[in-house]
């Protein structure tokens, strides 16, 4: 009787837990994970230092006034306990390097110096490595990773759809040569040392990408990957050449690996994941039908059109099964622009990599950020997979920059 | 009389209710046409890009006149609505006549958890004047 009501205990208690499993996240056989945070902040990306120490740069101060989150979990439950902040401007990009933590705002990246313990030790005064980048709202986010010599590349993203000489206006053609190139729409290239950079002592490294939001340094190929935001609206402004349905699945998320000099098409062409092709935009005279960007890059991973891939992470650790090594994870905010059909993203999705090349297809990785069943629109969504990072056991963070969740999933053996 | 007077109110009534309804119909219409792409079915438009039109204070407020030219013009700003910012450009809808604008802006004015008053011609009509 005794065994008995323990049993039922155990039951109950194995329920309730079972509500929460996994935070909610949907993940493969043998992952789980844990809260690590919630209600930061609009988290953005995140950084981790050797150390487990956790970073998140918000996209606009918290309750807290803080833009730039630190968090540690100095008990080892998956759980951070101690959760501090600085920081007045909102921003997306962060990356740890050694003791240094760049964050960036809309216009600028900042230096702060870490100490032993992972604490900033000048919160005020970081060093400005770059400044008076083009924040034109549309776009406006500026992503940054490192290489191993130093150099940080930033993402200047197109302040246009498609560069028509009205943005998203019906009728209005694509200006050509588009003079958003100039300064925005690619990848820059500067010192990640020097102070007070901006375009004279950057470089364009990379152009034709209209946003990018998740980079990553492969040092596998020792080269730069990016994950493209394709363009909107083909129907709203052609609504004879493509039908809402259309829409929804054009043009495709698109993955790169950029070298110097290389250009991905925008705004000329957009990638047709059924065609597999590089179609001529229309505000540049295409049909739906007709090539173009006889130079430009083929994407190396085509995704489902509009999902907003908000990071890139290739996965170094040695946790996860033989797989995951050295594949890319990439987070998918969730589309808006497929409506009115169903929107979709929402997850974080896996591309195996072998040799610096991706080896299969796509798979989701976790999933259920949403929540049950409702992602008729952004808004409904319950969190929105924006930032990656790898902890130092292998463990992989994601961050949610709705209402400011941190999931920690990990590797069960 | 007092029939006959009864019945006159009730013909008003049906035929106002019936108008309100093909309002409504019709705004419905140029939603889907034109502003559900970046309002969204539940019109809960797009964080920090596409703002929203249900339970927004601008939307459901009394300043008619600048629904109406946001509507008209576009809008090429960074938003503040309610706490938060919406950063991407809006098409402008020059060509939809003062009756269409009315229509639609009566009905994101009373559509999802929205409730404020009709918008008449006269009001868009005035909007025009003003700028």
């Amino acid at each position: 009787m005794f065994k008995l009501s323990n049993l039922l205990l155990a039951c109950v208690f194995a329920l309730s837990v079972n509500a929460q499993e996994n935070a909610g996240l949907r993940l493969p056989a043998g992952f789980s994970a844990t809260l690590f945070a919630d209600q930061i902040g609009n988290a953005r990306h995140i950084a981790i230092t050797d150390k487990g120490v956790l970073f998140a740069k918000l996209n606009n101060a918290n309750k807290a006034g803080q833009s730039i989150v630190r968090m540690e979990d100095t008990n080892g439950d998956g759980i951070a306990e101690k959760i501090s902040g600085w920081g007045k401007y909102g921003g997306t990009g962060i990356y740890v390097r050694g003791n240094q933590l760049y964050a960036s705002s809309d216009d600028a990246v900042y230096l702060y110096q870490l100490d032993a313990n992972g604490e900033v030790t000048n919160p005020t005064a970081p060093k400005t490595i770059i400044q008076n980048l083009h924040s034109r709202r549309q776009h406006a986010s500026k992503s940054i990773t490192l290489d191993p010599q130093g150099n940080i590349y930033v993402n200047i993203g197109a302040y246009s759809n498609a560069c028509q000489e009205k943005d998203r206006s019906v009728g209005s053609k694509g200006m050509m040569p588009c003079p958003i190139l100039d300064s925005a729409g690619g990848i820059w290239k500067f010192d990640g040392s020097k102070a007070n950079q901006s375009y004279a002592e950057g470089k364009r490294y990379a152009t034709g990408l209209r946003n990018v939001i998740g980079l990553d340094w492969n040092n596998k190929t020792n080269s730069l990957f990016v994950t493209q935001h394709g363009r909107d609206q083909l129907n709203t402004f052609y609504p004879t050449m493509y039908t809402d349905a259309q829409n929804a699945e054009l043009p495709a998320e698109t993955m790169y690996e950029m070298k110097e000099g290389d250009d991905a098409g925008w705004p000329y062409v957009y990638y047709d994941p059924f065609q597999k092709k590089k179609i001529l935009s229309p505000e540049y005279g295409g049909d739906g039908k007709l090539e173009g960007g006889k130079n430009a890059l083929d994407p190396l991973v085509a995704f489902p059109a509009h999902m907003a891939p908000m990071a890139l992470l290739f996965y170094k650790g040695n946790q996860f099964p033989a797989k995951y090594k050295e594949g890319a994870f990439i987070s998918f905010h969730g589309s808006w622009n497929r409506a009115p059909l169903p929107q979709e993203g929402y997850f974080v999705a896996f591309v195996p990599f072998k040799n610096g090349k991706p080896a299969g297809e796509w798979e989701i990785f976790a999933n259920g950020f949403a929540g049950a069943d409702n992602n008729k629109s952004p808004r409904g969504a319950k969190a929105r997979p924006c930032g990656l990072a790898e902890g130092p056991d292998g463990s992989l963070y994601v961050s949610d920059d709705s209402k400011g969740a941190i999931f920690k999933i990990s590797f069960n053996k | 009389m007092q029939f006959k007077l009864f019945g006159l109110i009730l013909l008003t009534l049906f035929f106002s209710l019936n108008a309100g309804a093909q309002n409504m119909q019709n705004g419905k219409k140029i939603y889907e046409a034109r502003c559900l792409a970046c309002h969204q079915a539940d019109g809960g438009g797009v964080p920090n890009m596409n703002a929203p039109l249900d339970a927004a204070s601008n939307v459901v407020g009394k300043d008619i006149a600048r629904l109406v030219r946001i509507i008209r013009n576009g809008y090429n700003e960074r938003i503040a609505l309610d706490g938060f910012y919406y950063s991407n450009a809006m098409t402008a809808n020059p060509d939809l006549k003062d009756n269409e604008v009315a229509d639609l802006l009566t009905y994101i004015r009373n559509s999802w958890s929205n409730k404020a008053s009709a918008v008449t011609i006269a009001q868009v009509q005035a909007a025009k004047k003003k700028k």
